[in-house]
């Protein structure tokens, strides 16, 4: 009984130990680590087929019909068949394409979103590796996606391609400034970039203490996945399909799974840095339980991801970047600055983290309370010049 | 095991710079510096300096190379392989190029470079924080002074040419 | 700890050989009948006008260097963080001072338009 309250740890424990048994130490160390390299390197495999099933589903459900539902009982081995349609279409390389950026591109893409995963705590002392700097090492890895995209969209000797390419980095820079300012609140409140140590900090989850900072941080993480509303390359209707414009089967594919990986990964880093990542009730007794709660509550977030891809209108690209720039970062800045003004009260922790989250509500009364005012100097601005054109097609 | 790794390392930073000297594509020239900026950050790895290592990473890789593909990108011929690779002054530049590896080499290996005999202490990352407001809190300073005056100044030279 | 880079390095060789993979084996399985339509750049089902590269704008050169300015600041901020515990009041007033003159920097960007998008 004592060995299922912590299984997945024992059983690791127990595989070592018998290895150890009859292998050196390197060999049996790399073999664990071999072992655990493939898990992680799956899950954005997983992820995809589970996931794009489940957008599908909720979308479709969103806009009023059913979704998938032919291939297999409620649809559920759709992904199954599109993956094998990726597998057999012909992959078409266009003329004058640097063929080997070209095929690079993807793979390293993929390689990224997998890479995100090794310092992700499932479980408490279930993470690939829990860096000292883990929380920088995420921003480190994202960042390796817009070398890739950069890759993709030049590579490809496309007009549109590139164009796409360079807007879609445009829009992950900007947004990746908020989103580190974001996690170094979290790491100001903690005071260690461990994962492992954020998750067991959270006594009190992060996103009752520091809402703004949650908003902040999961609105630029909607914004480096590329998802609606931040999806102007991938509109349809816009620019054909930006930087992966001349890829086709499986380089597509994994451009794919780079991109629902990523959807999980970042689920995965905002239940971990906000919603007290495996935490639950009894999981202090029973480790085992972490996984599960940590599972449903990245299955949460993921579905209020795609709630909001499904609800919100797409943003304009200069919209979005003015957004970024004007009124993310001043906030992550206050935030970061409000928390660090509050950890220095000589006030015990519950006022400490009462005052945040006033704060974080002021901050965010604030920022609404501006916007709503450039709107209605955006609206003014925009009726004065319809009034002048009639007036002047009238005259 | 670690000089395994060193030696793998070594040959794909080294590497990688030499193709950036050889390669004839700007553009690709630019991502062999990224390899070779890979192995930099493991170079920090190995040294147990593993904020510097994703420092590398963040900054180099994820903003200072996107820097240098935009400005590849701002610039016209880089894709004309018909340049010549050689120009009249090479045999000076490659005398002079020689001499400074030379002496390079020399320097590096004849100082007795003041090795620290053990390992970073566990809690570096905090020293470093800590240093940052006590010892070093000038140059922490000039830190922020010196980017947003590169900043203002890019902004000026930009726009002076709209 | 540098056994947990070792895991890393670990992940990242079979995360980039799980592609590699992949692709080799799409390229046993499917057709390869290329033809100069097929491989001609996509413009909408047209021929493509003009030289591929294109006019490439000087803004996406200013974005690229604030982010460089506003990543190093963030780099700067993790150790600060870090070592906040152990930091007396005048740590936060470098921060705020530190803060202070990037956000400076950001209003003279806002001021002079950088951050607009034509």
């Amino acid at each position: 009984m004592n060995y299922l309250r912590d299984f997945f740890v024992n059983l690791a424990h127990s595989w070592t130990a018998w290895l150890a048994g009859f292998l050196p130490g390197w060999a049996v160390s790399l073999i664990d680590y071999v072992i655990v390299a493939v898990i992680l390197v799956m899950m954005p495999v997983i992820a995809t087929l589970t996931l794009t099933w489940m957008e599908r589903k909720v979308i479709g459900r969103i806009q009023n019909r059913i979704g998938p539902n032919r291939v297999g009982p409620w649809g559920i081995f759709q992904a199954i068949a599109d993956a094998v349609k990726m597998l057999i279409k012909e992959d078409i390389i266009p003329d004058r394409a640097d063929k080997p950026v070209f095929n690079l591109a993807p793979v390293l893409i993929a390689a990224a979103a997998m890479m995100l995963c090794g310092v992700i705590p499932f479980g408490r002392r279930m993470i690939g590796a829990d860096l000292n700097i883990g929380a920088l090492y995420i921003v480190a890895i994202g960042s390796l996606s817009t070398v890739a995209i950069i890759m993709a969209g030049w590579s490809s000797n496309n007009k549109f391609a590139l164009i796409g390419a360079f807007r879609i980095v445009a829009q992950l820079l900007s947004y990746e400034v908020p989103m580190v300012l974001s996690i170094a609140t979290v790491v100001l409140l903690v005071g260690s970039m461990r994962m492992g140590q954020i998750v067991e900090a959270q006594t009190v989850p992060f996103i009752l203490v520091l809402p703004v900072v949650f908003i902040v941080y999961t609105l630029c993480g909607i914004a480096e996945t590329g998802r609606s509303p931040f999806d102007l390359l991938e509109a349809e209707s816009e620019i054909v399909a930006g930087y992966f414009t001349e890829y086709s089967g499986l380089k597509f594919g994994w451009f794919y799974i780079a991109e629902y990986g990523n959807l999980m990964a970042i689920s995965a880093i905002v239940t971990t840095l906000f919603l007290g990542g495996w935490r639950g009730p009894g999981a202090a007794f029973a480790p085992v339980l972490g996984p599960i709660y940590f599972a449903i509550k990245v299955v949460l977030v993921v579905f209020l991801l795609m709630w909001i891809r499904g609800t919100w209108p797409r943003f304009r690209i200069d919209q979005m970047l003015q957004f970024a720039w004007k009124v993310l970062v001043p906030a992550a800045l206050a935030n970061l600055l409000w928390v660090a003004i509050m950890l220095k009260l000589p006030a015990p922790v519950a006022v400490q983290y009462v005052l945040m989250l006033a704060g974080n509500l002021v901050i965010l009364f604030t920022a609404l309370t501006l916007l709503g005012r450039a709107a209605k100097r955006v609206v003014a601005q925009q009726e004065a010049k319809q009034q002048a054109e009639s007036g002047l097609v009238a005259a | 095991m670690e000089a395994v790794a060193f030696a793998i390392l070594a040959v794909v930073t080294l590497g990688g710079a030499i193709m950036v000297v050889l390669s004839q594509n700007l553009m690709r020239s630019a991502l062999w510096l990224i390899l070779s900026f890979f192995g930099i950050a493991g170079f920090f790895v190995l040294l147990q300096a593993e904020f510097l290592a994703v420092t590398q990473v963040l900054v180099y890789i994820g903003a200072i190379s996107t820097l240098i593909i935009f400005a590849i990108m701002l610039s016209r011929n880089f894709m004309d392989p018909s340049e010549p690779r050689f120009n009249e002054q090479w045999g000076l530049v490659g005398g002079f190029s020689a001499l400074l590896l030379i002496g390079l080499a020399t320097v590096v290996t004849r100082v007795a470079w003041p090795v620290s005999a053990g390992l970073p202490p566990a809690d570096a990352i905090q020293r470093l924080g800590i240093d940052f407001v006590t010892a070093y809190a000038v140059p922490f300073e000039v830190a922020s002074v010196l980017l947003v005056v590169s900043m203002i100044g890019a902004i000026i030279i930009a726009r002076d040419r709209e | 700890m540098l056994s947990q880079y070792a895991l890393i390095a670990v992940l990242a060789i079979i995360a980039f050989a799980l592609p590699v993979v992949g692709l080799l084996l799409a390229w046993l399985l499917r057709p390869h009948k290329p033809n100069p339509m097929k491989n001609s750049t996509y413009e909408c089902g047209m021929e493509t006008i003009g030289e591929t590269w294109v006019q490439f704008k000087a803004q996406y050169y200013l974005f690229a260097l604030v982010f460089v300015a506003f990543d190093v600041e963030a780099v700067f901020v993790f150790p600060w963080a870090v070592a906040y515990g152990k930091l007396a009041l005048y740590g936060l007033t470098e921060m705020i001072l530190f803060v202070a003159i990037l956000l400076g920097g950001l209003m003279y960007a806002w001021r002079k338009g950088a951050l607009e998008w034509q």
